[in-house]
């Protein structure tokens, strides 16, 4: 369906200041109120222990094509032992945080924005808020804090995962010797690339948290409304991670140049 | 207690109400009737302050809460017990974890104390011994009987309640009348009921409101609304429809 761009605009304008106003609430709430522990460690058994296949999946399949295909384009000027620096830098500062947070946006994103949609068109959240509890206390910050913590911590196994599968693709399977490859990867990977993607990732996971929250709490209509919802937190979580992913690589190259 | 004036609410083109104009005292038992889809639900969603106006104001104990933020609300809120039309059970929670929502909350009370208070209300409200249901396991007539569990387990100053018979057969309806009538005269609740059936609004009310497109149509003592003469109220209470193109 053809959507004139003016409405693209005003909805883009719309969103912002919708997951601005929920970032205000979501301050607010950590001045007034202390987050429940029971729901946060719930949310990082759902968000971070579950989520690992689909992250180690990912990390090792990107890692392996990307081992196999940067050895078949090296191995033709020779320079076969110079393809783990290549998949290692990869990896670490930009296909592990941004592939592990497209995952993360299409497993945890979703579920939040329908688990959310749902409780607002059966007037859960309006029960909620009878109840003398805020959504943004109960139900946004537990979510936030979860993806804050997990969302490093399953890039780093992302990328630790890819590491090790290219490490097997490329010396056993392609023949590589062990000792350049490792040698030339530690030489070229440098501490900051890992914290870079760390860095990103925490960025990621706000960005999922943030758009998916609030899809889910204004959320209208039954069913189709909940799909809707869903749709559009998965749609614009993942162009935000992939645009603030280019601004991200060049603010942080420009923090550590000095 | 609860002051509503002249409060308009649209929903798009869709004008629901045009004017309310109430008040209810401390103490009082109200029924508020009218037609189906005019407007009931809405305005009870007024007085909690779930949906505000988009004119006139509501002052619940002289205090407009247009002029409050959500965090403000919910400190009103505290006040008020509510019993949603449709239960609106939390659906993740079991029947014990929803009932006791704001009583774990507020961590005034221990853990056992919490699960006498909770096997006390579902008792009242018939429904012993269901603590570790789900709610997807319950039929709707229970649902709405451990949402009315759930609304007047802390005690609230001001129970509304959102057509709470509606789906329970005439036994169990009777049964759930009564208890809001105990609640109304034991702990001395304002009570504010949604309900289509006369015969309960008989008993759990001692004043009728009728809401009516979208203004208080009219305004009186259960018995004098219930035995109007006015056409309007008597075709609506007595259940009489008029020929199409016709009346209201
Ligand atoms: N959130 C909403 N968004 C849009 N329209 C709404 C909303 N809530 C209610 N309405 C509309 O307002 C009107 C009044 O709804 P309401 O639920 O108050 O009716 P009611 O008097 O409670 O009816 P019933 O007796 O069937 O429960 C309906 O026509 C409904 O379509
Ligand atoms: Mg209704």
């Amino acid at each position: 369906m053809f959507i004139p761009i003016y409405q693209r605009i005003t909805s883009f304008l719309r969103d912002l200041g919708e997951v601005s106003l929920l970032g205000a609430e979501v301050v607010r709430s950590f001045r007034l109120s202390r987050p429940s522990w029971k729901d946060f460690l719930y949310q990082l058994h759902f968000i971070g222990v579950k989520s690992q296949s689909v992250v180690i999946t990912t990390g090792a399949a990107t890692g392996m094509v990307l081992c196999a295909q940067t050895y078949f384009q090296f191995h033709k000027v020779k320079m076969d032992t110079a393809t783990g620096a290549v998949v290692s830098v990869g990896m670490s500062s930009e296909l592990g945080p941004v592939l592990a947070a497209l995952m993360l946006t299409g497993r945890v994103g979703a579920a939040m924005a329908a688990e959310l949609g749902t409780m607002k068109v059966t007037e859960q959240i309006d029960a909620l808020r009878t109840l003398a509890a805020h959504p943004v206390d109960t139900l946004v910050v537990p979510r936030l804090l979860a993806l804050l913590v997990s969302a490093p911590l399953l890039t780093a196994e992302a990328i630790l995962v890819g590491i090790t599968a290219s490490w097997l693709i490329g010396v056993k399977l392609l023949g590589i010797d062990s000792a350049y490859y490792l040698v030339n990867m530690n030489r070229y990977t440098i501490p900051e690339d890992v914290f870079n993607g760390l860095v990103k990732s925490v960025v990621f996971g706000v960005i999922i948290a943030m758009v998916s929250c609030n899809k889910g709490l204004t959320c209208r209509g039954g069913a189709e409304g909940v799909g809707r919802a869903t749709t559009e937190a998965v749609v614009i979580a993942s162009i935000s991670i992939l645009v603030a992913n280019f601004f991200l690589t060049l603010f942080l190259a420009r923090l550590f140049k000095g | 207690m609860i002051e509503v004036r002249d409060v308009h609410k649209a929903f798009g083109t869709q004008k629901v109400l045009q004017g309310a104009t109430l008040t209810i005292a401390k103490g009082e038992a109200v029924v508020i009737i009218g037609r189906s889809g005019g407007g009931k639900s809405v305005l009870l969603k007024h007085l909690i302050g779930l949906l505000p106006p988009d004119r006139g104001s509501v002052l619940v104990a002289g205090e407009d809460l247009a002029c409050m933020d959500e965090r403000k609300l919910l400190q009103v809120r505290r006040r008020f017990g509510m019993l949603f039309q449709m239960a609106a059970l939390f659906d993740s929670l079991n029947v014990y974890e929803n009932v006791s929502f704001v009583l774990r909350r507020e961590r005034r009370y221990t853990e056992g104390e919490i699960r006498r208070q909770v096997a006390e209300a579902l008792e009242m409200v018939e429904l012993p011994g269901i603590e570790e249901k789900l709610p997807s396991e319950l039929s709707g007539g229970m649902r709405k009987r451990v949402g009315l569990a759930r609304a007047i387990i802390y005690r609230p100053e001001i129970v509304l309640y959102d057509e709470p018979t509606t789906g329970l057969d005439p036994v169990a309806g009777d049964r759930i009348d009564r208890l809001i009538r105990r609640v109304w005269e034991q702990l001395h609740v304002t009570s504010i009921a949604v309900t289509h059936d006369m015969k309960s609004a008989r008993t759990i009310s001692n004043r009728i409101l009728m809401l009516h497109e979208g203004v208080i149509y009219a305004d009186g003592p259960t018995d004098s609304i219930l035995g109007s003469t006015d056409p309007i109220l008597h075709r609506f209470v007595n259940g009489i429809s008029t020929p199409q193109n016709e009346g209201p």
